[in-house]
């Protein structure tokens, strides 16, 4: 026993085991997704670019409640609001600043209709800074060109809220 | 003046070519090392690596090598500026000028020396100056703490790697590196690798592992600790000249291990097709062979402790090889082997 | 024999040069550079001398050892430069006495040579022409076979001052734990993990 330890010991037995490991991998199939042909799948509850969005008459849902500007915690969401012609109250200004997020979804958990929401895009990177301080036309532009997949995430979330 | 041309201008112009004629292939060689170290360690990962640039990305090292050029070379401004700039250039040249007595074939030689392999064990162990000006003129702790870390362990493995090379020399009785060679001819069963030599093989090998700072033994440059080592302060073509004198060092290592076990560019089997392949083929594919063995070994062991590394050397490879120096010197003494004159 | 002229005097010159640099540079770490590259040039000579076996050695020994360690040590001395050189003036006469008693010295050898031409042919053991055996082997016959027994004592020498260095300065602390790498090695995956399946609000 000792011998057989001595011996294996010295023709480095341990080291070769490992090569072989390492050899044995090179060979297998390759994890690499080959990113922008390729990608990964996505939850239905991926939290990525916001957008806002309209009921199926055009009416936006957004209700000027400011529960979202309240929760959000790196304070990245501006509203003002006053009442439009007909009487509803709407937004003004819904001003969102993609710099100082943190996507934690906190806005869209604390929207009692469903107005802002995080979609499934990741893909938004631009090449100057204020094209990142989104405005209200571009969020419900957003909601408009999403709407498909958010609301098909939303139904497929449902029988887990 | 014709006398003139004849007996000094012509064969000046005629080592030119030669150089050229090694290292060009050389430095495109190191580029594609580069490419076949990110693949390699890749595949091991379950990877694919670089396959974007061209077709399975063969023009990543162009487009890298463009990028390093482009850049802009900063020197620290509490650099020493001449050490700062001669430092790569030290590590750069002299990967190169040990390639001139690298016996590609027989006869196929830049400089057929007769102490070719004291040659190149005298340049390999000068490839430590690079390293340690770099780390000193850059005035940094992390590079000074990396010189130092790589002066160290350059210093100790040479010991045993000159060892080696004393029981291969002894074996041999010559320390031309084509008579050392010529001594393995006739199949790959006569090749150093194969007998008593094979231990020292062994300890060779992890030896230049350690001489040119390859994992496990890549503590000088430490990307965990010491954020890159000797070379953090250096940019653009300043780090390229690092980076391709280290890869040619590698590459240098690689075919001193052919050369010294692997029977150099002797094919394995001494009968028709296989002797039909010439030599400087048999040695290229030796040495990538070598190059393989050691991007496999980068990604398959972690990296040494500093206290680990230096016990290995002194504890472990020193009395091996002296021991070896001993059992091969009785061997040619006493086992009837021929001398060389 | 234009270019050998020509590479000695290069030769000559650089060295002598790198050496009047190591003692006049301001900082000790290009002193130390500079006296590699005496180094260097003084290898360059050996091999027009045709003794390319010491040259190798010279570049191997001193240069890829002995002064990098030179330069390891200067280098992490922190050093006030311009204290150091306060003192240098009194060191002068007791330097330029030993530079007059090397010269004196080389004068010797030099003039023995003018003197007395057979002076080569009288020294003990002189080596076979250099077109005969190659200068590895003729060092290797005056080295191992003829003088073997000073060589050893030389050797012998030198062990004593190394065993003389560990012991001074190799001392044993108490109560030191120190890795034994042969009982790590020994470990064996079946001897320390055992892999057991728990039923779930069981325990183990």
């Amino acid at each position: 026993m000792m011998l057989n330890r001595t011996a294996s010991s010295f023709l480095l037995m341990e080291l070769v085991q490992g090569m072989a490991l390492t050899l044995k991998a090179m060979f297998r199939p390759k994890h690499t997704i080959n990113y922008p042909y390729e990608k990964g799948p996505l939850s239905p509850r991926f939290r990525g670019e916001h957008a806002l969005r309209r009921y199926p008459n055009g009416e936006e849902r957004c209700i000027a409640c400011k529960l979202c500007e309240a929760v959000c915690p790196a304070q990245a969401i501006t509203i003002e609001a006053e009442p439009r012609e007909d009487g509803s109250r709407r937004t003004t200004r819904y001003d969102l600043d993609m710099t100082k997020c943190i996507y934690c979804g906190y806005c869209q958990e604390a929207c009692p209709v469903d107005a802002i929401v995080e979609g499934p895009n990741f893909e938004f990177a631009t090449e100057t800074r204020e094209e990142l301080f989104y405005n209200k036309d571009k969020l419900l532009a957003n909601g408009d060109r999403w709407e498909a997949e958010i609301a098909s995430n939303i139904a497929l979330d449902a029988p887990y809220r | 003046m014709v006398e003139f041309l004849g007996i000094y201008v012509y064969p000046t112009l005629w080592t030119v070519f030669y150089i050229a004629c090694i290292v060009g292939p050389l430095l495109g060689s190191v580029a594609y090392l580069t490419l076949a170290e990110r693949k390699v360690i890749g595949w091991m990962q379950y990877r694919k690596g670089p396959n974007v640039v061209g077709p399975f990305g063969l023009l990543q090292p162009m487009a890298d090598g463009l990028k390093l050029l482009l850049k802009e070379t900063i020197i620290p401004s509490g650099a020493n500026r001449i050490m700062f700039v001669a430092a790569p250039m030290v590590t750069f040249v002299l990967s190169l000028i040990a390639w001139a007595v690298i016996p590609f074939d027989s006869g196929l030689v830049l400089a057929d020396i007769n102490v070719g392999i004291l040659y190149l064990f005298a340049i390999s162990s000068l490839g430590v100056y690079g390293i340690i000006m770099a780390g000193w003129s850059s005035n940094s702790k992390y590079a000074f703490l990396g010189a130092l870390r790589s002066a160290a362990q350059m210093v100790s493995y040479e010991v045993s790697m000159g060892f080696v090379i004393i029981t291969v020399l002894l074996y041999v009785g010559s320390l031309n590196l084509s008579a050392i060679v010529e001594a393995q001819s006739g199949g790959f069963w006569n090749w150093h690798f194969f007998g008593l030599l094979f231990p020292m093989f062994v300890v060779f090998f992890i030896s230049t592992l350690a001489e040119t700072n390859r994992a496990p033994f890549d503590l000088p440059e430490a990307e965990a600790e010491l954020v890159s080592g000797y070379n953090v302060e250096y940019s653009s073509m300043t780090f390229a000249m690092f980076f391709l004198g280290e890869y040619a060092n590698m590459i240098l290592m690689c075919g001193m291990t052919s050369l010294l076990f692997l029977g150099g560019w002797m094919s394995p089997f001494d009968f028709v097709p296989f002797t039909w392949v010439p030599g400087p083929i048999w040695f290229a594919v030796k040495i990538a062979f070598c190059l393989f063995v050691f991007l496999w070994i980068r990604a398959t062991f972690p990296r040494y402790r500093y206290d680990q590394l230096m016990r290995l050397g002194w504890k472990v490879f020193l009395p091996l090889s002296l021991l070896w120096v001993v059992l091969i010197a009785g061997y040619v003494v006493y086992g009837g082997k021929a001398v060389g004159a | 024999m234009i270019i050998q002229g020509l590479a000695f005097y290069l030769f000559a010159f650089v060295a002598v040069a790198a050496g009047v640099m190591v003692i006049s540079s301001r900082n000790p770490v290009h002193s130390v550079l500079f006296l590699i590259l005496a180094f260097f040039n003084a290898a360059g000579l050996f091999v027009l001398m045709g003794a390319e076996f010491l040259a190798m050695i010279l570049v191997i020994v001193y240069v890829g050892a002995v002064a990098v360690l030179f330069l390891f040590v200067v280098m992490m001395l922190d050093i006030n430069y311009v204290e150091m050189r306060e003192g240098v003036l009194q060191y002068l006469p007791i330097g330029a006495l030993i530079g007059i008693v090397l010269l004196a010295e080389l004068a010797v050898i030099g003039g023995s040579w003018v003197v007395l031409p057979l002076s080569e042919a009288a020294s003990a053991m002189p080596t076979p022409p250099i077109d005969q055996v190659t200068n590895t082997n003729a060092l290797g016959r005056l080295v191992y076979t003829h003088y073997i027994y000073l060589f050893q004592a030389a050797g012998l020498i030198l062990l004593v001052a190394m065993i003389g260095a560990i012991v001074l300065t190799l001392r044993d602390r108490e109560g030191v734990r120190r890795q034994r790498i042969s009982d790590q090695v020994d470990r064996k995956v079946a001897d320390t993990i055992e892999i057991v399946k728990v039923v779930p609000g069981s325990g183990v």
